[in-house]
Order: C-alpha cells, then sequence, then structure tokens
C-alpha cells in the first residue's frame, strides 16, 4: 500500500468514528440541497441546460489550442500579459519575479484553487511578502493553517465556537457565537488590506476567448476588491477554463450558481477584460494571467476522461457525496476533494499513488447526477480503477480474482462450495470479527446472512424433477 | 411470454427465496419462466475492481446463456445494469460487442419488466403491514427505476407504504468497496438504517438484494429494534 | 517572455488527435438570433411583457435582499436618499456624475458632504463614504441582478467599497435576461467593452460560517436600487 493510501485509510477510520461531525456536515448539506433543489425547479428545463452546459464545455475543451490563442489574442490587445506555466514551479516563479519586479511588498488573494494546487502562499511568505486570503472561508483557513476542506466551503467543518477561538487567539478579539460578529471581524481586518495591498491576486471561473476576459464569480465582493484596488492584478486560471463566447455566461453563471450554492446568481459575476483602460476611472495597471497546465493536458490526453476538463468547480459533487459527507474533505489529502478530486487526482499526481481514491467509492452515482456539466463522474471512477490494474496489477489481487474466475467457470464447483458453505459458517462464529475471521471486514461492524440449505438452483432442479 | 430469470450468485445461496417468489409472480401472471442452469456471476465484482481482462472470462459465458431468451429478467438492479449498462462496454470493439448490445436490450430489472413490458401494476398480492422502500443505486441511476417498484407496492392490499428522508442516498454496500473499505461503508450503513428506523416501518423493501444484506446485516447488529428486510418480488408473492 | 506557450499548445494538439466520444444528446446551442436570445427555453422564464419583467425583478430583489424603490422622478429619488441618509447618519457620499446621479445629487440634503471619484481619488476616503451612488447599464430581470460597467457606474470600487450601494436606473434599463444584457453591451460598446462588467445580485454575503447567511461580508451590506420613470 502507498502512503497516500495509508493515510487515507487512517483519516477515514478517523472522520467516520466522529459522529457529530458527521452530523453536522449532514445537516449543513441537506440545508444546500432543499435550496437547490428549489432553484433547480425554477428552470424551465433544468435537463436540457446541462446538455447545452455540457455541449458548449465539450466545444471548449475539445478546440482547447484554438479558443487559449483567441483568448490570449484578444486579451493581449487590451493591454493584458499573458504567461504560459507548464507546472507549479514556474507559475510560482513568474508571480515571484513580478513581484520582485514591481516592488511588491502586500499581497492580497481571492479564492483561488489553483493557488492552493501550486502551493503559492508558501512560496511567497517565504520570500518575505505578507500575504492575505480575503475570502472569509480561506481566511480562517489560512488562520488556522489548514487547506480548504471543500473547494466552494473551505470552512464548513468548523463550528462557530471553533472560529471564535481562533480569532481569538490569531486577531485579538473578543468571543462570540455570532456568525455575523464574527464576518465583521475579518471584515473588519481585511479593510486595511485590501487597500494597503500592492498586488491582488485571484483565480479565474471562466476564460472567455471571444473577448479576452477572465470571470470571476464570488459572493463576498473580496475578489472585486482584491481586483480593483491593488496596482497589480494577476489571474491564476488553469488552462481548461475557456469558454468560447461570451453570452455562453448568461447559460454558465446561473447554472454555476444553482449547482454550487443553490443560488439564482452569486452576488457578484464580474468579467475582467485587461488592465484600467484609457478614460476609466479606476482598476490595476497591470493584468497578467497565469495559465496553468500543471497536467492539465495529461487529462486531456485520455479521450474518455477528457470531459473531467469541463469541471466548473461547483462543488455539487461533493455537497451530494456520501462518501465526502462521511469522511470529510481533508481525508482525501487533495487540493480537489469528493467524486471529481478522486476523478482528476490520479491524472495530476500519479495513478498508483491516488488510484485509491477511485477506489473509495460504492459508485452509487449521485455526483453524476448533481453535475451540472454532465461529467460522467462515477464512471471515471471506474476507468481509473480499470487503468491502474492495468498499468499495475496487485499480485494478490490477480490471485483472487483467478480463484474467482475459476469458481465462476465451473458450475459444479460453484454448486459444491455451496454445500458446503453452510458447515462453514457453523464453524464461523469461531472467528467472528477476529483475527483469523475471513470475511472480518464485513462481519466487524454487520452481520453476514446466513447461507441457504438449498440453493435457487437446487429448488429449481427439483422442482423440474417433480414436475416431470 | 417466455420469461428468462437471471438469478445472480449471491441470491442463488445467500436468498434463493427471492428467486422463488419471482417464479411465483411471473407464473401467477400467465408467463412461462426459465431458468438457464449454468448461470454464474454477472462479472461485476472484478469489472467494478478493475479486473476487466476477468470480467469479460465469465461475463461472455453468461452472454452464451441467454443468447435465446426472449426476455432476461434480473433478481437485482445492480447485476442488471451489469448486463444493461456495463457490458456494452466491456466488451466494446471486441467480437462479442453484437451479443453484448442484444443482451442489453432484452434485459430488465424484475420491477422495470413488470410495470414497463407487461404493464402490470396490481400483481394480486396482499402484504400486512408497514414498508418503506429502498433504491439500490445502480436501479435508480443507471437504470432510472424510481417509480416502477413504488407503483407496484402502491398496489399490494393491506400494505401501507412510507418514503424514508433523503431517500436516495446509498446504503454504503457497493460490492468490494464494502470490504475494502469498511468504515466508510458502515458509516454510510449507519446513516441509511437511522432514516429507515425513523419512519417507523416494521419492513424494508428494495429491488437489490445486495443494498438488503447491507442494511440487514448492519441493522440486526446496531438497532435495538427490529426491521425486517424483504426483496420486492418477496412481497408481490405473498398473498 | 510568455513562458511555455508553444510546448503546452503542441501538448494540447497531441492530446486532441484523439477524439473524446460525445455522450449526451446534445441540443445545439441556443439560437443567437436576436429574435430568440440564447439560452431562454431553458433558463428561469421571464414573461413576456415589461410588467411581468419589471415584477420578477422586483421579486428577485426581495429574495436577494435588495431594497427596491420606484420613484416617480429623480426628485423624489433623491428624497428617498435623503431619507436613508437621515435615517443612518450618513456623513458622506461618494458618486460619479453622470446623466441620473448628476440630477440627483443637487437635491441631496446640504450637510451630506458629497465626494465624485471620476477624477481618481483617495482610497482611504472612499473606504470612510457611508454610501456610494452609481448608475448602471441594466438591471436584469431573471435574476434581479445589476449590471454595471467601469464606464457606467465610476469605475471598479465605486460599487464595492462603501457599505452601502445605491443604484438609480430608469425604467427602460431593464432588460429580461443574462443574454439580453451580454447583447446590450456589444451594442453599446462592440469590441471597445469596459475593462470591468459585472452583475450584482444583491447585497454582499457569506454563508462560510455554519452557513448561516450574513450580509456584507466585503462589499456592501446594504443595496438600493431606485428606479425612475
Ligand atoms: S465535476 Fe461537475 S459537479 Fe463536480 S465540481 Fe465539477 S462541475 Fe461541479
Amino acid at each position: 500500500m502507498s502512503t497516500t493510501q495509508n493515510q487515507f485509510h487512517r483519516d477515514a477510520e478517523r472522520t467516520t468514528a466522529d459522529v457529530p461531525r458527521r452530523a453536522f456536515l449532514r445537516k449543513a448539506l441537506r440545508g444546500y440541497e432543499v435550496k437547490r433543489d428549489e432553484t433547480k425547479a425554477t428552470f424551465t428545463d433544468w435537463q436540457k441546460a446541462r446538455n447545452v452546459a455540457a455541449n458548449i464545455k465539450y466545444d471548449g475543451v475539445n478546440h482547447l489550442d484554438r479558443y487559449l490563442l483567441e483568448f490570449e489574442e484578444k486579451f493581449t490587445a487590451r493591454g493584458g500579459k499573458v504567461f504560459w506555466a507548464s507546472n507549479s514551479a514556474q507559475a510560482r516563479e513568474y508571480i515571484l519575479q513580478l513581484a520582485r519586479d514591481r516592488g511588491v511588498r502586500s499581497i492580497i488573494k481571492s479564492k483561488a484553487m489553483t493557488s492552493e494546487e501550486i502551493h503559492l502562499n508558501d512560496a511567497l511568505e517565504s520570500e518575505g511578502y505578507h500575504v492575505v486570503e480575503s475570502d472569509l472561508g480561506e481566511f480562517i483557513q489560512q488562520l488556522k493553517h489548514e487547506p480548504p476542506y471543500h473547494f466552494v466551503f473551505p470552512c464548513m467543518h468548523l463550528k462557530r465556537d471553533e472560529i471564535s477561538a481562533l480569532f481569538e487567539k490569531e486577531l485579538g478579539s473578543a468571543p462570540t457565537d455570532s456568525p455575523e460578529e464574527l464576518t465583521m471581524i475579518a471584515r473588519a481586518f481585511m479593510r486595511r488590506q485590501y487597500i494597503d495591498a500592492d498586488m491582488g491576486i485571484s483565480g479565474g471561473n471562466f476564460l472567455v476567448a471571444e473577448t479576452g476576459m477572465v470571470s470571476i464569480t464570488e459572493n463576498e465582493g473580496n475578489a472585486r476588491l482584491t481586483t480593483g484596488l491593488p496596482r497589480i492584478h494577476v489571474a491564476l486560471v488553469g488552462i481548461e477554463k475557456v469558454l468560447p463566447k461570451l453570452s455562453d455566461l448568461a447559460l454558465f453563471l446561473p447554472m454555476l450558481a444553482t449547482a454550487g450554492t443553490g443560488q439564482h446568481m452569486t452576488c457578484y459575476n464580474s468579467m475582467f477584460g485587461g488592465a484600467r483602460q484609457p478614460g476609466e476611472t479606476d482598476g490595476p495597471e497591470e493584468f497578467h494571467v497565469v495559465l496553468l497546465d500543471n497536467h492539465r493536458t495529461r487529462l486531456l490526453a485520455d479521450a474518455e476522461q477528457r470531459d473531467a476538463l469541463g469541471c466548473i468547480r461547483c462543488g455539487a459533487c461533493l455537497n451530494v457525496c456520501p462518501i465526502f459527507k462521511n469522511i470529510g474533505g481533508h481525508a482525501y489529502g487533495t487540493t480537489y476533494q469528493g467524486p471529481i478530486g478522486s476523478v482528476i487526482t490520479p491524472h495530476f499526481r500519479g495513478l498508483q499513488d491516488w488510484k485509491h481514491l477511485s477506489g473509495a467509492s460504492s459508485l452509487c452515482g449521485a455526483c453524476t447526477d448533481a453535475c451540472p456539466v454532465k461529467i460522467d463522474i462515477h464512471h471515471h471512477l471506474l476507468h481509473n480503477r480499470r487503468n491502474a490494474v492495468d498499468q499495475k496489477p496487485v499480485w494478490w489481487e490477480k490471485i483472487v480474482w483467478f480463484g474467482y474466475v475459476q469458481t465462476m467457470t465451473r458450475p459444479w464447483f460453484l454448486r459444491l462450495a455451496n454445500k458446503l458453505a453452510p458447515l462453514a459458517q457453523k464453524l464461523h462464529p469461531l472467528v467472528l470479527g477476529g483475527l483469523f475471521d475471513p470475511v472480518r471486514n464485513w462481519t466487524k461492524t454487520r452481520d453476514f446472512p446466513e447461507v441457504a440449505e438449498e440453493s435457487f438452483h437446487d429448488w429449481w432442479a427439483k422442482r423440474k424433477e417433480q414436475s416431470k | 411470454m417466455r420469461v428468462t430469470l437471471f438469478i445472480p450468485c449471491f441470491i442463488d445461496s445467500l436468498y434463493p427465496h427471492v428467486g422463488v417468489a419471482m417464479v411465483k409472480v411471473l407464473e401467477r401472471l400467465g408467463h412461462e419462466v426459465l431458468y438457464p442452469e449454468g448461470q454464474t456471476c454477472c462479472g461485476q465484482p472484478p469489472f467494478n475492481s478493475g479486473y476487466w481482462d476477468e470480467a469479460r472470462v465469465v461475463a461472455s459465458r453468461q452472454l452464451e446463456f441467454f443468447k435465446d431468451a426472449e426476455v432476461v429478467v434480473s433478481a437485482s438492479g445492480s447485476c442488471g445494469a451489469m448486463f444493461k449498462v456495463f457490458y456494452p462496454q466491456l466488451f466494446e470493439g471486441r467480437p462479442e460487442e453484437a451479443a453484448a448490445k442484444s443482451l442489453s436490450s432484452r434485459c430488465f430489472e424484475f420491477s422495470d419488466f413488470l410495470v414497463n413490458r407487461l404493464n402490470v401494476r396490481d400483481v394480486g398480492a396482499r402484504f400486512d403491514g408497514k414498508v418503506t422502500f429502498h433504491d439500490g443505486c445502480h436501479g435508480l441511476r443507471e437504470l432510472g427505476t424510481k417509480q416502477e417498484p413504488r407503483e407496484l407496492l402502491r398496489a399490494v392490499k393491506g400494505l401501507e407504504l412510507v418514503e424514508m428522508g433523503e431517500n436516495e442516498s446509498c446504503c454504503g454496500f457497493g460490492g468490494m468497496f464494502a470490504v475494502k473499505y469498511p468504515e466508510i461503508s458502515t458509516a454510510m450503513a449507519e446513516v441509511k438504517c437511522n432514516s429507515i428506523l425513523d419512519t417507523g416501518v416494521e419492513y424494508v423493501v428494495s429491488n437489490d438484494s445486495s443494498c438488503l444484506m447491507q442494511i440487514q446485516g448492519w441493522l440486526d447488529r446496531n438497532s435495538p429494534r427490529t426491521v425486517k428486510s424483504l426483496h420486492l418480488a418477496e412481497v408481490l408473492a405473498n398473498q | 517572455m510568455n513562458g511555455d506557450r508553444d510546448k503546452i499548445l503542441a501538448r494540447i494538439r497531441e492530446g486532441l488527435s484523439v477524439p473524446a466520444p460525445l455522450h449526451h444528446e446534445m441540443p445545439a446551442r441556443a439560437g443567437q438570433s436576436a429574435q430568440e436570445p440564447a439560452f431562454r427555453a431553458w433558463l428561469p422564464a421571464v414573461g413576456a411583457s415589461q410588467e411581468e419583467q419589471m415584477a420578477l425583478f422586483a421579486k428577485q430583489s426581495d429574495l436577494l435582499r435588495t431594497e427596491f424603490v420606484t420613484c416617480a422622478d429623480v426628485r423624489a429619488a433623491a428624497a428617498h436618499v435623503a431619507g436613508l441618509a437621515a435615517a443612518h447618519g450618513w456623513k458622506k457620499l461618494a458618486f460619479h456624475p453622470g446623466a441620473l446621479t448628476g440630477a440627483l445629487v443637487p437635491h441631496l440634503p446640504t450637510d451630506l458632504e458629497q465626494m465624485r471619484v471620476e477624477e481618481g481619488y483617495d482610497k482611504l476616503a472612499l473606504e470612510a463614504c457611508d454610501a456610494g451612488l452609481t448608475e448602471c447599464e441594466f438591471l436584469v430581470a431573471q435574476t434581479g441582478s445589476v449590471c454595471v460597467t467601469a464606464r457606467s457606474s465610476g469605475g471598479r470600487t465605486l460599487s464595492v467599497l462603501p457599505p452601502h450601494h445605491l443604484v438609480i436606473a430608469s425604467r427602460d434599463q431593464l432588460v429580461a435576461d443574462l443574454s439580453s444584457a451580454y447583447q446590450g453591451l456589444n451594442a453599446k460598446y462592440g469590441a471597445a467593452l469596459p475593462s470591468f462588467i459585472s452583475f450584482i445580485s444583491g447585497p454582499s454575503r457569506t454563508g462560510d460560517i455554519e452557513r448561516i447567511l450574513v450580509l456584507g461580508a466585503h462589499g456592501p451590506k446594504k443595496l438600493t436600487v431606485l428606479v425612475v420613470g
């Protein structure tokens, strides 16, 4: 077993034992589902809308080279600067160099999972920059020195008293059990940060090829302040985020909001086309977009799973996932948690080290049902399992399945096993749940049914005999 | 109609009465029931584990057994989905592809068959008790069977059907998943079973015995109150 | 220097040389024709008449906790703003001069200090304002959104930094849905779109703590939309 897999088993065991936290998560996500269903019901045809969205994403991803070039051309024409990064190191170095060149001291950030992916904060901080996450959830996680728990709801696992204690310790605020007061503490702290920052770093939900724009969706207004006040704006965006046309957002913005949080529209949906243009009042002097590959082209090369690049990171698949609800976000050990994370992480970080995430699913398919762009999520988990075996089968599993094939292709052998099973089962209590119990992983927590004295096959044969 | 039964391996040995009940219901409706005796497993366990070569060896046998059947009716939604949805993928681009697609088009899950193919809702059953229905995920999402079992249950005399909360959530069985990730699987079972217990029913019914093995297994070990699990066919066979 | 541009493009092209399977029934992208704005057939219905759409905007505003006020004229709008200023003890209001804002501010009480942003501004001074008054491009019925751009609304921050955002619009700025708003922007600006376009749907909010809704996370705690005419 790989270390990542060991870690996963350990964490999952610990988190599933934490019953109150699981109940807390489930309640929160139940609330989400109710709201989402209400909003979905206002769509004239949600299923068709999903098809159209999938169609547009298919177009975008399958002509990615063309659309990225179009984006670059339009974006550059408006004075923007595009940097293409093959990997994390290149992306980090570009941003660091920019900060050095421009005499940056203080950096404000709005939520960007790409930044988590390349561990940007660590790199910036180790060079002495003052870096603050402005999204409330991200800010809390930053203070906690913990990665986000969920890529849309970064601190959904925390209760208010934990956040209050954290603020008390890190910001010196008075304890409170009011979410409103806690939010206002963060707001007050952050105001000065926006104004003092020289550089604002954001992610991007969509890259609009047609107009060379970066579209950012948020609720808090922190991204608008991050991109409006500092003199430099850097957007770190995955290459797969292209949408062909500006008006495509008319579909994607409501769908992202509905699937992601159950809102009709997220509070602020902003499209940024360049730095401050001549005749405009304010805005940054420079706007850089870092296009991040970081193994996205590896996923692209897998035609079977290419649709996973259409992901708009709405988080719906996490919200409905029974695995996520029970093990929580940190157990995954990945930047992208939940079903979609289990699909893409093996492509990004290595199949053998991350295949266990694809195994850790009952394949119930709730994720695929929820996905607004119809990514075949749970079937891709099957594909990852198959690819992992094709690449490197596990020797003992190979033996198990060899035995299985021998049994299942020899009905007489299966019948014999059925005959002997009731006897074996009489002896089972001797080892039940213990180290020598062959089905211990089942019997530790659940009873096992009794093998019937007469199988269906026997019953049928007897009946046939009698009717002769 | 000549109806060919597919009785998956674990039903054959653990829940043979489910198969018996299916025979009863179908014969009561006036159909002839066939059962190719060489059938074993659909191949789903190795398929789901990534061992597709092994799955193909076992699956290609099933293609043989069912090649002449007019309709194949599966006792389990999950194994039915294997025939219907996954065989065509498993054999894609191989000599057996046509046979797999043909089987796929002839295969039905039990409730789907009764309601959509035979157009029957009332099978003349009587069952006194309060029941809740659990949707097996494969039946629900791969096959899109949701209303069919409910329609059948509502037509049963004496039966009161109650929906449980979060009724589409998975019981956590998932085949090999249940033993490879027992802690997660058990946590899911606990959530599911609590939804069932909250309804106050005496019976939980499903069209998938594998889910019931998980649910009954958890309840028997952990629940102070008895809830009995039954396959849909057992309820429909009762008179 | 643009990094690994060519290498990345080469990897993309190599990957795309194997076509991806099409899994879903794919209705064509909605007719982008003028008669049938894109996506309307699937998104939430908006109603055909202007009255219906205005009613929808009002309903959505309510859900979003936007204060939506219809005013007979600019003078009435100014009276409403004056009422807010008195009620909340505002000392200073920031605005950008436009046809509507320019007509409104002369009617405001003289003790409410005014700050203009169009020639550039001190960030701290803007932050200290109690309210920001802007115009907008469109009001979107379908989502209850206010569409602002750097051109229409005094830049990027006037509409987000002060704790109360006031929007003044005329009735004919109401459009049915997002598609119509994009069409409108294209018609107005052509290729020279403003560097900042935003759909504002209600006051700033967060649910990051226990999924409990709190207004005014980082942006305005209140949003008032004044429609005149
Ligand atoms: S895979 Fe689909 S549901 Fe999951 S985050 Fe991406 S878009 Fe949303």
